[in-house]
């Protein structure tokens, strides 16, 4: 039975990674989860400079999901390299790195660091957050712009470059045909839809950032056909997430297009569901006789 | 840090809307430090994703338990489980109170509501015995007496509405206390947050060291999301640091209550 997957040159040993922003720099889930049997480890998004986040309240339960609006607080280049890298380089694991900018140049300069480096799984290019003032979801939603992000990233880089995409756009395939022709090697599919969650006692928005990302189940569906759409535009392959609770739902993914997919708001209330997933994955192959996992992929029939 | 399912091996009321819950957790209870919490998924919660955390009240043997308000969805669900049943969770988390050295500082513990299930370990666990503030709204916000009394604790109480012990808040048993005396004592709190800024200012004002528990809103509760960040002075500025991991104990000093307006 063969469960890995390529991602332009990255091999994953299965089709399962985590979503950025959910796991921490990797180290935080060590105590409760064997990091060495995921597909890679996606870290939080992390651009240039330090960045302090968002004032709180930063998340909001809501019926099957959540929405947060943490505002890409993080440790900046050097501080992630000199915290969290040493932990990193050393698993059997690839790292995927989120990386994001507020101009073209910021996101190239992070891809050449990163380059640098030397050891980096692949480079995830969000250019989709809906919690930041400047840089994130403007790039991600006009074509001209999201070209000009990828091909900088692509010209500073040999790393493998997967460009996470925005929901918030009328149609994905001409955005998912933009950053395959600039020199993305995959896309992500999808980050969190811009939403907003009101408390009726003291009128106030539940969040201080006033609106935020919606994750989990609640957006699965959508993401689903994100993913169909964005699979019938490109070549390249999909990591797809949005809602991923267990190994029906990735397979589901893999079915609507996706190569691999990336499990997030589910490790907030079950740090082991990537493992399970990885379990699921192989019963279902082995029930239904499939010998290769990437036999999956776009399967859905239409 | 362990993740387990752990069983319930009893669920009953306390005074009002608060519930002691035990749980079996023998390779858990070891670890335990005074004022870690755990991080409780309420299984048969099936319209809520999160887990919720709670302050770990009191160890027993291979049990641990919680004493916790029903205030919503997760803990009205929580408040009808019986013995038998299961729960996951994540424990112990948290940077918790430093336990007195013996023949150190006098503990003076300062609680407000479920405030006082942080509180129990401890008390238990200092050398020397102090004094336990207790503050709420009513008389049926008042728990624990019995817990404190029993292990040799004086407990002073203040309601808002007078019904039990002084009338007032906490903080003015407190202050009084701390007037008469604070050479060689130290102030350990957990409440709301206006009594912890209140407790900081005391301790400030006096200058008598104190440790607060943070309440915030958490999602991961092992520190990945940055959700349940509080500003705390770093050189000349503050930064944020997380109530999961940094906390939910922190040195009252080092909290930026000014910026966190
Ligand atoms: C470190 C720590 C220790 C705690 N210890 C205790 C304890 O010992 N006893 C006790 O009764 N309560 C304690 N709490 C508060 C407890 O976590 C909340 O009362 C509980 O999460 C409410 O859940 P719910 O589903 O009933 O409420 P809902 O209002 O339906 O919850 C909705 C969401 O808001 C969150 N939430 C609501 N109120 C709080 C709150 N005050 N703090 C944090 N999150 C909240 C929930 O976790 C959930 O994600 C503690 C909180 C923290 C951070
Ligand atoms: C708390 C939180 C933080 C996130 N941070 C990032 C981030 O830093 N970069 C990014 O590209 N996506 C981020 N995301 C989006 C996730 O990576 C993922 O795209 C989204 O949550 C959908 O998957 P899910 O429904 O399984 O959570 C974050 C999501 C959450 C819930
Ligand atoms: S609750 Fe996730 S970082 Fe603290």
């Amino acid at each position: 039975m063969n469960l890995s997957v390529k991602i332009g040159k990255l091999t994953m040993q299965n089709p399962v990674t985590v979503a950025s922003g959910t796991f921490g720099y990797g180290a935080e889930y060590a105590r409760l989860i064997d990091l060495n049997q995921l597909g890679a480890v996606t870290v939080k998004g992390i651009r240039l400079n330090p960045v302090p986040g968002n004032p709180t309240p930063r998340t909001a339960e809501v019926t099957s999901g959540m929405l947060n609006a943490i505002g890409l607080q993080g440790p900046g280049v050097d501080g992630f390299i000199k915290k969290y890298w040493p932990f990193l380089r050393e698993l059997k694991v690839p790292t995927i790195i989120n990386i994001w900018g507020t101009t073209v140049e910021e996101y190239a300069e992070v891809a050449r660091r990163f380059d640098a480096l030397g050891g980096v799984g692949a480079l995830e290019l969000n250019v989709s957050c809906p919690n930041i003032k400047e840089g994130g979801a403007q790039f991600g939603t006009d074509p001209k712009l999201l070209a000009q992000v990828v091909a900088a990233c692509r010209a500073a880089t040999t790393l493998p470059l997967i460009t996470k995409m925005s929901p918030n756009v009328p149609s994905i395939a001409p955005l998912a045909k933009a950053a395959e022709d600039a020199g993305s090697d995959a896309l992500a599919v999808t980050n969190s839809f811009p939403a907003m969650a009101i408390d009726i006692e003291t009128r106030r928005p539940k969040l201080a950032n006033l609106t935020g990302g919606l994750t989990g189940p609640a957006i699965k569906p959508i993401a689903i056909k994100l993913v169909w759409e964005a699979a019938k535009a490109v070549k390249i392959p999909i990591i797809g997430m949005g809602g991923i609770q267990n190994a029906a739902d990735a397979i589901e993914f893999m079915m609507a297009g996706a190569t691999a997919v990336a499990v997030g708001t589910a490790n907030f209330y079950e740090p082991q569901t990537s493992l399970f997933i990885i379990a699921g994955i192989r019963d279902y192959m082995a029930r239904k006789q499939i010998v290769d996992v990437r036999e999956v992929t776009s399967s859905v029939r239409v | 840090m362990l993740e387990q399912t752990v069983t319930i091996v009893s669920n009953e009321r306390d005074t009002d809307q608060y519930f002691r819950l035990v749980v079996r957790a023998p390779q858990i209870t070891p670890l335990i430090q005074p004022g870690q919490f755990a991080h409780v998924r309420i299984l048969p919660l099936k319209d809520a994703l999160l887990r919720r955390p709670f302050s770990i009240f009191q160890v027993a043997g291979d049990t641990f338990s919680i004493l916790y308000k029903n205030v919503g969805k997760g803990t009205e669900v929580l408040s009808r489980m019986r013995a038998g049943e299961e729960l996951s969770v994540i424990a112990p988390l948290g940077h918790g109170f430093t336990v007195p050295a013996a023949g150190g500082e006098t503990p003076l513990l300062v609680a407000g509501g479920y405030g006082m299930a942080a509180m129990f370990l401890l008390a238990q666990r200092s050398p020397q015995t102090g004094i336990v503030f207790v503050g709420g709204r009513r008389r049926v916000d008042i728990l624990c007496e019995k817990d404190f009394a029993a292990i040799g604790w004086e407990v002073r109480v203040a309601t808002e509405d007078g019904s039990h012990g002084e009338k007032g808040l906490v903080t003015q048993p407190l202050l009084a206390e701390l007037k008469r005396s604070a050479v060689g004592r130290k102030l350990f709190a957990c409440g709301p947050t206006p009594m912890l800024e209140a407790v900081g200012k005391i301790a400030e004002d006096i200058a008598v060291a104190c440790e607060l528990s943070m309440d915030e809103h958490m999602c991961c509760g092992v520190g990945t999301c940055l959700t349940c960040v509080i500003k705390v002075k770093a050189g000349d500025g503050w930064e944020y640091q997380r109530t999961c991991t940094e906390g939910p104990v922190f040195d009252s000093r080092s909290i930026a209550w000014e910026v966190a307006k």
